[in-house]
């Protein structure tokens, strides 16, 4: 549906984005991920045809984007960070007004109208102008123009920005029912949202791409019990003398005093095996109770931090 | 195309911009009708709609200094340029509606005329030939005030380019007055407000026709290349 292949946009010397490359299917949603400045408002405009690339081709349905700009919009809907609003016209001009500049057939877009306001949740506001309207519902009209003409591909830059949580759940929901038919990017500094949206995630980077799989295998492939902290009772040598004893333990360090006799202690293990067990037997017999057990698991957001991080520091 | 200008046209009717100036128009109209009328001129009409052409100065530069401006700084821009439409369609469509509303207004001071013909027996075809210039220079002096509206988002910015550059092309004749030869041709050759003034002078010309029409499509061409090289730049 979305092909991009080795993509950059220069800005003097400064490469906005770096050679990127990455499909998306029809019918997926994908998200697009990273720090503020990392290139994904770039990326987004230039699939959009914004703005063009320095190199690199952008295909949308298996049509170049610099070939038919015309043709390949026709397919967009966008939706850029600072929704495209007239505050001066009411919504229900305003979107008359999209559907027309993107050439839908008045027919099609009077049956269509209904259905998107209701989607958003705008109806009850059609008749306000766009300059009353709250932050939130002025997302929402955003969100509608994106939807005129119902496009194939659907780019959304941090939809869920300036809204509170209930509005977010609204959009974010809206979101994964659009993806069952239309072909969705979405961008967003929140790994949450992009973990519970996401079919796929690019973690984006100083203009690279530093990491593309799903959110799953994402937090999985960092992630297994090879990385622990363990709360022990008893005395710190003693413990730290049988732990360190036990087959597979690589690293071991006191992390922290909770009481007198009772420290936490990070330890990192062969991923191969699996040292919770003998750990506990052999703590056990020498009366030390273990109190806590917890997996340093690295949710999407440690991923995310330290993927972004290593490369800061190659970049070093 | 058709879209764009039926927004833009309507939002100056939304808004108290096309009022102020058919209203602001009009009284300076007036106060100058009022002031030929006893000056007792023989071509008092004609004379009229130079000083029409003058007072457009002011006129268009607030009509057109939001067109472009505006949709950089309200981010609908993105909205435009992301959509089906070309480039130039977006550019024509701005020129357009500006376009439309000046018709308004020119159509409001023809109860000038009005009260001339009423009232005294004045050469029609005459004044149909200086409303014709008169329209053109109109359709001149918006596409320069709809292209320096595309090179700043500020519309401050884009009001003090449109009248500087009006100004220029309004007063480059007078220059051709310090030269002979050569020059002084080509000064006058690219005085708008010469061939604006044939036309006063009932000299319908098609080249002067032509001419106006080129002033105009130049700026608006300048226009597109001006937001196009925008997407392109790597600066």
């Amino acid at each position: 549906m979305i092909e991009i292949q080795n993509l950059t946009k220069e800005y003097g010397r400064i490469k906005a984005i770096d050679n990127i490359s990455f499909n998306v299917e029809k019918g997926e949603i994908l998200g697009f991920l990273g720090p503020n400045g990392a290139g994904k408002t770039t990326t987004m405009n230039i699939i959009t045809g914004f703005i063009s690339s320095t190199s690199g081709v952008v295909k949308i349905m298996g049509i170049d984007i610099l070939e038919d700009p015309v043709e390949v919009k026709r397919h967009i809907g966008y939706l850029p960070e600072q929704p495209p609003l007239y505050p001066d016209m009411t919504v229900n001009e305003y979107l008359d007004f999209c559907a027309a500049l993107k050439k839908i057939p008045l027919k099609k877009w009077k049956s269509q109208k209904k259905d998107i306001m209701e989607l958003v949740k705008v109806t009850h506001v059609s008749h306000r102008l766009i300059k009353n309207l709250s932050k939130g519902y002025k997302q929402r009209v955003g969100f509608a123009q994106a939807l005129v003409g119902s496009p194939e591909v659907l780019i959304l830059d941090e939809p869920t920005v300036g809204l509170d949580p209930k509005q977010i759940m609204e959009i974010r929901n809206l979101i994964k029912a659009l993806g069952k038919k239309h072909t969705v990017i979405l961008s967003s500094h929140i790994l949450p949202e992009v973990s519970a949206v996401c079919d796929r995630v690019v973690i984006i980077n100083r203009g690279r791409i530093a990491a593309i799989d799903t959110p799953e295998n994402l937090s999985k492939s960092l992630t297994d019990f090879s990385r622990f902290t363990v709360t022990v009772e008893g005395p710190e040598n003693k413990v730290k003398n049988v732990i360190s004893n036990i087959y597979g333990v690589k690293y071991l360090k006191t992390s922290a005093k909770i009481k007198d006799n009772e420290y936490s202690y990070i330890v990192e293990a062969d991923k191969n095996i699996d040292v919770r067990k003998p750990m506990f037997y052999q703590l056990a017999q020498q009366g030390l109770p273990i109190l806590e057990l917890k997996s340093l698991n690295l949710s999407l957001e440690e991923v995310f931090l330290q993927l972004t991080t290593n490369e800061e520091k190659e970049a070093v | 195309m058709r879209a764009i200008i039926k927004r833009d046209f309507k939002a100056y009717f939304n808004s108290p911009i096309a009022y102020v100036l058919i209203g602001l128009y009009m009284l300076l109209l007036g106060l100058f009708f009022n002031n030929f009328l006893g000056l007792g001129i023989s071509d008092f009409m004609s004379e009229f709609v130079v000083s029409m052409g003058s007072t457009l100065i002011i006129i268009v530069t607030i009509l057109t200094m939001r067109t472009l401006a505006e949709d950089k700084k309200n981010g609908t821009e993105v909205l435009l340029l992301t959509s089906p439409v070309r480039v130039t369609e977006i550019v024509l469509g701005k020129f357009f509606a500006c376009f439309c509303v000046f018709l308004v207004m020119t159509a409001a001071t023809l109860i000038f005329p009005l009260i001339v013909i009423i009232a005294g027996k004045p050469d029609i075809m005459l004044i149909i030939c200086s409303y014709l210039g008169y329209i053109l220079i109109g359709a001149v002096y918006i596409s320069l005030g709809v292209f320096a509206s595309s090179l700043t988002e500020n519309q401050i910015i884009a009001s003090i380019i449109t009248l500087v550059s009006i100004f220029i092309i309004q007063n480059i004749g007078y220059l051709a007055s310090f030269f002979s030869g050569f020059l002084n041709k080509a000064f006058l050759w690219i005085s708008v407000l010469s061939r604006y003034l044939d036309f006063i002078r009932g000299i319908v010309d098609l080249t002067s026709i032509v001419f106006m029409l080129s002033y105009a499509a130049v700026f608006i061409i300048l226009t597109v290349r001006v937001i196009e090289r925008k997407r392109w730049s790597q600066g």
